[in-house]
């Protein structure tokens, strides 16, 4: 008996996740066996988005500070991914301005990752130092000064990231189960820090600053935590982007994706993480469903295509409608809970 | 010195073309806490309607052809008209969200319009000669300045001066600054709310407007992007001003238009290229030095 009850427990506890996970892995699996190449590549993209998406929730779930600027934090581990795997014939040519360690070794996918991710981390806490000391609204404007920082530097160092051009060549090992390895992983992070101590006196100092405050609690280390795990689970998701995509530029990691993710976790629900991966979810489907008419439909003897732009148009009409009539997303502040459970502590409480 | 005077011109003209940007960011952001960043958009579109909606890299000029006058008229209005749609169909519903969210919803709105303006123009920039006898170069005191740069700075001043004047002396502009100090108070007062707000989106349109005739003029080049970097720009002058305060908006887009050109000029040759990153790094520092920027106004000031 005491052992059934225990087992119930931690299901309740690894409920959240596992129905988040389980349905992913379905899907893969589905997508494995029966899906086009192209249908796997559509999954596996989302999959990376997933990564992202809920590297952003990490931070603005969790404080509740919009932030415009991770996907700088995306595109740092890419590029540190980049110059440790790729093109080792061209790089000491191409990227003069790169130390010998990195120009002329080429280095193991793992210690990459790892690597990467560090560096992004590492990234996230020295402008977290700075940038976390401001709140609310001055705080989102400083984290799109640094997306801005971040473009404007990557864009004109020439001889290391090879400006404004594409970087090609670099091996690509992300496959649909990688992706789907990266989602878990960054499902469960989210889930450990938002169950763990800091993740509650994060969320404390969202919703009342001056009550946490009172409380003992610190806005700034906690935010700092929160904005350097999500700058480590953004930038894990900008390794597996570069490792699935195989090239590089730095316009990849600004505005349009800053915009997309911000759009699937606005969609989804900011304050949930059930909400990052249904935004993201959603978001994809859309998309591919207009990727799919804008190659054209044939009706009968004629063929309609929607013009391009339209996707984008849908997708940011999508995104004022769900801000204006259910402003927090589809999820709402809800996590999916075990719902027999749920039934039963409501006839509890009563 | 004569270069110096020279940089110090050309400051002093592209501080003008921010101020106008960051003056009517300032305005929108006074009146509902909104920091406008599809005012790039509206730049972008008054500038796109001079010329006919085609695939061509050359295309024939539609507001464009008419007389000068009536081109004028033609931009203003139609920036006029874009901005009060903006803010009936997208921003009044969204009056009372915190100023997070209406940013949000501000990018939402220039992802829309940036990509209704590819649709019908495609993404691929154009030219289009348009005043082109304003860019020759006129001496004035022994310096060599381009018309165009005259031409902006004296419309700049002139706005400057019409807009305190209607902002100190109408009922409608006493009415506005009374909306910027206390939106709630000002309403239980007696003052129109729909109105106010559109008042400001319409003088916001006009600045677009200008700054979209003054930018076509100097560059001859249509692209999806050219409201972009002016208004990343004045969106940090807003800032660094003080959210909120006109004045400082106006100093905040001179102070980034002279930053930026005398970073240009003087910086060493290797860090010029990151010029746009030390801009952005000021904001940083100017951010954390003065968080509510560096005019403060009574609204801005957090209450418990």
């Amino acid at each position: 008996m005491m052992q059934k009850s225990s087992v119930i427990a931690c299901l309740e506890k690894a409920w959240p996740v596992l129905v988040l996970v389980l349905p992913l892995l379905v899907a893969v699996v589905l997508a494995d066996l029966y899906g086009s190449v192209l249908l796997k590549r559509t999954v596996t993209d989302a999959l990376i988005k997933i990564v992202i998406v809920v590297g952003l929730y990490i931070f603005i779930g969790n404080t509740g500070i919009v932030s415009f600027g991770h996907i700088g934090f995306a595109g740092i581990a890419a590029y540190f991914a980049t110059w440790m795997t790729c093109c080792a014939m061209m790089k000491p040519i191409t990227m003069t301005g790169l130390p010998d360690f990195l120009r002329l070794e080429t280095y193991s996918l793992w210690s990459t990752a790892l690597v990467s991710v560090a560096a992004a981390g590492l990234a996230a806490l020295l402008i977290g130092l700075v940038l976390m000391r401001l709140s609310g609204l001055a705080a989102s404007i400083s984290t799109l000064a640094a997306l801005f920082i971040f473009h404007a530097v990557y864009a004109n160092w020439d001889n290391v990231t090879m400006g404004r051009a594409s970087i090609v060549g670099i091996p690509t090992y992300v496959t649909l189960w990688v992706g789907l390895g990266g989602a878990f992983l960054a499902i469960i992070a989210a889930y450990l820090y938002q169950i763990s101590s800091y993740g509650l006196a994060a969320r404390a100092a969202r919703d009342d600053e001056v009550a946490a405050q009172a409380a003992g609690i610190s806005l700034y280390w906690n935010r700092l935590i929160a904005f350097v795990i999500s700058g480590m689970v953004v930038g894990l998701g900008g390794v597996l982007q570069v490792h699935f995509m195989g090239t590089i530029s730095v316009n990849a990691f600004y505005l349009n994706l800053t915009f997309l993710t911000l759009a699937m976790l606005v969609v989804g629900g900011m304050r949930s993480l059930a909400g990052a991966v249904v935004g993201v979810v959603v978001l994809s489907t859309i998309a591919d469903v207009f990727r799919r008419l804008e190659a054209g439909v044939d009706l009968g003897a004629t063929r309609l295509s929607t013009p391009t732009g339209t996707q984008e148009m849908f997708l940011a009409a999508l995104m004022l409608l769900i801000l204006i009539f259910r402003k927090d997303g589809l999820m709402g502040r809800r996590e999916l809970r075990l719902p027999r459970l749920r039934a039963g502590r409501a006839r509890a409480a009563q | 010195m004569r270069n110096f005077m020279q940089v110090m011109v050309d400051a002093v003209a592209l501080g003008s073309l921010l101020a106008l940007v960051a003056l009517a960011i300032g305005l929108v952001f006074g009146v509902m806490r909104l920091i406008n960043f599809a005012q790039g958009d509206y730049i972008t579109i008054g500038a796109y309607a001079l010329v006919v909606p085609t695939a061509s890299l050359t295309p024939a000029l539609f507001i464009g052809a008419l007389p000068v006058p009536l081109m004028v008229a033609g931009v203003l209005m139609v920036v006029v008209l874009l901005a009060l749609a903006t803010e009936r169909v997208a921003f009044r519903p969204l009056r009372n969200s915190d100023p997070a969210t209406l940013l949000i919803s501000s990018f939402a709105v220039s992802y829309f319009l940036q990509h209704l303006v590819m649709l019908l123009h495609t993404g691929r920039p154009k030219s289009v000669g348009i005043g082109q006898a304003l860019t020759t170069p006129i001496e004035i005191l022994g310096l060599r300045v381009p018309g165009i740069q005259v031409v902006t700075m004296a419309v700049t001043a002139a706005l400057l001066i019409a807009l305190v004047l209607f902002l100190k002396r109408t009922p409608m502009g006493i009415q506005m600054r009374a909306a910027a100090e206390n939106f709630q108070m000002a309403r239980l007062l007696g003052v129109p709310a729909n109105r106010v707000i559109a008042v400001a989106f319409v003088i916001s349109g006009l600045l677009g407007g200008t700054v979209s005739l003054l930018l076509i003029v100097q560059t001859g080049t249509l692209d999806i992007r050219m409201g972009l970097m002016p208004v990343i720009f004045a969106f940090f002058a807003t800032v660094i001003g003080g959210m909120g305060s006109l004045a400082g908006a106006a100093l905040g887009g001179f102070l980034v238009g002279v930053a930026s050109v005398l970073l240009q000029s003087y910086l060493p040759e290797g860090l010029r290229p990151f010029r746009d990153a030390f801009v952005f790094g000021l904001v940083i520092v100017i951010l954390l030095v003065r968080p509510k920027g560096l005019i403060v106004i009574g609204a801005a000031r957090e209450r418990v």
